[in-house]
């Protein structure tokens, strides 16, 4: 008797359905899923830093990883009434360019970052989310290890991923799974076509493995990072900060 | 049944609040009269009930009143304050029956029928009615008829009358003329031609009254006797379904609060679930045992009858209210009420994966409404036009609809995206610095960009067809700075074209 129910859940463990909700999501970048084991982890918290002056690149890049990761469901943007009047109001238009479907978008607008983070656990605890994108201006106090680890917490129960994207903010102690500091990075002078958007981003923290610093392009017609197109070949990263 | 009130006014000043007892009759107490400019001069608008005992009355000019009574109270009229005592009471009055309408600056008409037999016949109700109101401290005459214009006539000169359908011609006839609630010059005409009772201006030929008064006069004459209807116009729309709990003990606390409605939220959804409907809105209605009405309404972007979601929806209100739901000494009556309901087949199992996937969103859209506000929970529609900044608009999620429109994307495959990413919804300034050697310098911000590409002009005329004036045409420009960061800027007209002179804004920056 105990050893077929033994048999019958080691079964129901084995299920494809299962692997599925711990699996990695490339990125489409070849060194950064090497570095990453496979890809980003889904259900976990993930850290997107713009660096000073770099804060509309920021959003692009974490815009990127949540389509990745929503892979055509939902997305829930959570963002603050100050950052839109300090560094912009989200567009459609411009989600539409990047390749991500602005129909299966949802907008929350919050009056400040502690309305955001409650708004956020509400969120994380539906499963139908494919990703939610959490938008904190400066560094609310609010925002803390406690937090961090809260929204950790939230993010596993549902296997929903969040990306806590950081505008204007120094980078401190957090529970997140990976951060990443973005930054844009030039175009070679010359060409008619300036190309998909392209990313310095270092990889500064991954839990599961080793960091990294590369160049990224964000390909909008098949909505994956790969490393810059042959033109670009000739640029050699700056160093971060 | 109409409820009238001789004196609101004062009555809005010197009602007995809490313990303390009453003030006009107190003898230390001077009359109180409210005064207002007619005619540019300064007449009594209301009088209380000492003033009207020592032979004041309203129209009467404040001179000479002050000349009979020296030791005079004198309050100006607040119009607008006596309109929101009124609304208050009706709100109060809502616990009887839904449909209360204000009638005039002092009158309230409530439609009872068929609500007499749950307080224990028409004339209990009538005088739990008055009771309750005098017990509050006003001054009310009530009166119950088969129409509201009858009832509104009995009101002021039978109080307590309670008229069987179809006997208001006999009840009206004896009121005076006055009764009949028409303007004063009308009334004085009336009395000057010797007729000063309902029965007596009836009495007349109809012919006679039209000749000299209007048709209209005839209406509302037989408006009053109950030779027509009327009905009243409630303050809001009633609600399709109800359900309400009587407490016989006040209830306080936030748990039994939830508890009352989460079981009448179960009787609503039994009810919707018979009809096949599902709510979009629902109005929880908490009556005070002080008269104090509260209203709190949860939206939902779905058909939703299910007591759980319901209860949940509530919670999250109830939890996020910045201006907390306060039982005093607590609520005696709570009433859920589905002001807008949709047909629903929920019943029906969908094995559909995206329909369930559907619902969660849906749900989690409403739970962030009903915490956050409708407002703040937002979805991308796009817009018909070219403007940049329209081509799209947010709209609250949970009314959002499929949109006839498609996106259109701009761009071509493997190029760069030609609309930015995050937009300014005011364009900023900017200069340039062309005098410095080197590159052109980009100055936002006060901080200066070196400008190491630009792509243009990307010409868009404003769509004159929508605007009175002329807007100015713009030519965007993409820019790069040395740092990669990609700026979207325009120059505001064409400086050749004579139109406004030609300014530079930042509208977006691309990721």
């Amino acid at each position: 008797m105990h050893a077929e129910k033994m048999a019958a859940l080691r079964a129901s463990l084995s299920k494809p359905g299962l692997a599925d909700i711990s699996a990695r999501i490339p990125l489409g970048h070849r060194q950064a899923d090497l570095c990453l084991k496979g890809g980003l982890e889904r259900g976990r918290l993930h850290e997107v830093f713009a660096l000073l002056g770099h804060e509309a690149a920021a959003t692009g890049f974490a815009a990127g990883l949540a389509a990745r990761v929503a892979a055509g469901r939902h997305l829930l943007w959570i963002r603050q009434d100050f950052s839109a009047h300090e560094f912009g109001e989200l567009s459609a238009t411009g989600f539409l360019e990047l390749g991500l479907d602005p129909t299966r978008m949802l907008l929350a607008c919050m009056r400040d970052g502690a309305d955001g983070l409650r708004a956020a656990h509400d969120a994380l605890s539906c499963a139908a989310l494919g990703a939610v994108v959490i938008e904190i201006a400066g560094q609310p106090k609010i925002l803390d290890l406690m937090a961090s680890r809260r929204l950790t917490l939230a993010c596993t129960k549902k296997a929903v991923t969040a990306f806590l994207l950081r505008l204007g903010a120094q980078p401190d102690a957090s529970a997140a799974e990976t951060r990443w500091l973005i930054r844009s990075a030039a175009s070679p002078v010359g060409h008619e076509n300036w190309g998909h958007p392209v990313f310095e981003a270092s990889l500064v923290r991954n839990r599961r493995g080793t960091t990294g610093h590369w160049v990224m392009e964000w390909n909008c017609d098949e909505g994956l990072f790969q490393g810059p197109t042959a033109h670009r070949g000739a640029v050699v990263p700056a160093p971060c900060d | 049944m109409a409820l009238w009130f001789p004196r609101l006014a004062t009555d809005r000043l010197q009602r007995p609040v809490g313990v303390k007892a009453a003030t006009d009759t107190d003898p230390g107490v001077p009359p109180l009269v409210l005064v207002k400019k007619v005619d540019n001069a300064l007449r009594l608008s209301a009088v209380d009930r000492k003033a009207t005992s020592l032979g004041l009355a309203i129209g009467q000019p404040l001179a000479n009143a002050r000349a009979m009574l020296p030791a005079l109270r004198v309050v100006a009229a607040n119009e607008p304050a006596d309109l929101t005592l009124l609304t208050r009471i009706a709100d109060w009055c809502d616990r009887f029956t839904p449909f209360v309408a204000l009638d005039g600056p002092r009158c309230l008409l409530l439609d009872v029928t068929g609500a007499g037999h749950l307080f224990g016949g028409e004339q209990a109700l009538l005088h739990k009615i008055c009771g309750g109101l005098r017990l509050h401290g006003f001054a009310v005459r009530g009166a119950l008829a088969g129409t509201p214009a009858a009832a509104r006539a009995l009101a002021r000169y039978r109080d307590g009358a309670v008229i069987a359908p179809g006997e208001e011609a006999k009840a009206v006839m004896p009121l005076p003329v006055e009764a009949l609630n028409l303007d004063p010059v009308t009334t004085h005409a009336f009395r000057r031609a010797g007729l000063k009772t309902v029965g007596q201006v009836a009495g007349r030929k109809r012919s006679e009254i039209v000749a000299r008064f209007g048709a209209a006069m005839i209406a509302s004459l037989d408006l009053a006797l109950g030779h027509r209807q009327k009905p009243i116009t409630p303050r809001s729309p009633p609600a399709v379904y109800w359900k309400e709990q009587n407490f016989p003990e006040p209830i306080a606390t936030l748990d039994i609060i939830r508890l009352a409605l989460k079981s009448l939220a179960g009787a609503l959804s039994d009810v919707l679930e018979q009809r096949g409907e599902g709510a979009r809105r629902l109005e929880a209605v908490f009556f005070r045992a002080d008269g104090a009405v509260r209203r709190i309404a949860i939206d939902m972007g779905g058909p939703t009858r299910d007591p759980l979601v319901i209860d949940r929806l509530f919670g999250e209100k109830l939890e996020a209210l910045t201006d907390p739901l306060d039982p005093g000494f607590g609520f005696d009556l709570i009433r859920l009420s589905a002001t807008f309901v949709e047909r629903s087949s929920d019943g029906v199992t969908d094995l559909d994966s995206s329909t369930s996937e559907k619902a969660e969103i849906g749900f989690l859209v409403d739970r962030l409404a009903a915490r956050f506000g409708g407002h703040r929970i937002l979805s991308f529609q796009p817009h018909d036009t070219h403007i940049p900044e329209a081509t799209w608009v947010v709209t609250p999620a949970q009314h959002a609809g499929a949109s006839k429109l498609s996106w259109k994307k701009i761009r071509a495959a493997r190029a760069a995206p030609r609309r930015p990413l995050r937009l300014f919804t005011r364009p900023e300034p900017v200069s340039f610095l062309s005098k410095a050697p080197g590159p052109p310098q980009l100055l936002w911000r006060k901080v200066p960009h070196v400008v190491t590409q630009r792509e243009g002009p990307e010409r868009i005329a404003m769509e004159w067809w929508r605007h009175q004036t002329l807007q100015p045409t713009r030519d965007y420009f993409r820019v790069e700075d040395g740092e990669g960061r990609r700026y979207w800027l325009y120059r505001n007209g064409l400086p050749g074209r004579g139109e406004a002179a030609s300014q530079w804004l930042l509208h977006g920056v691309f990721a």
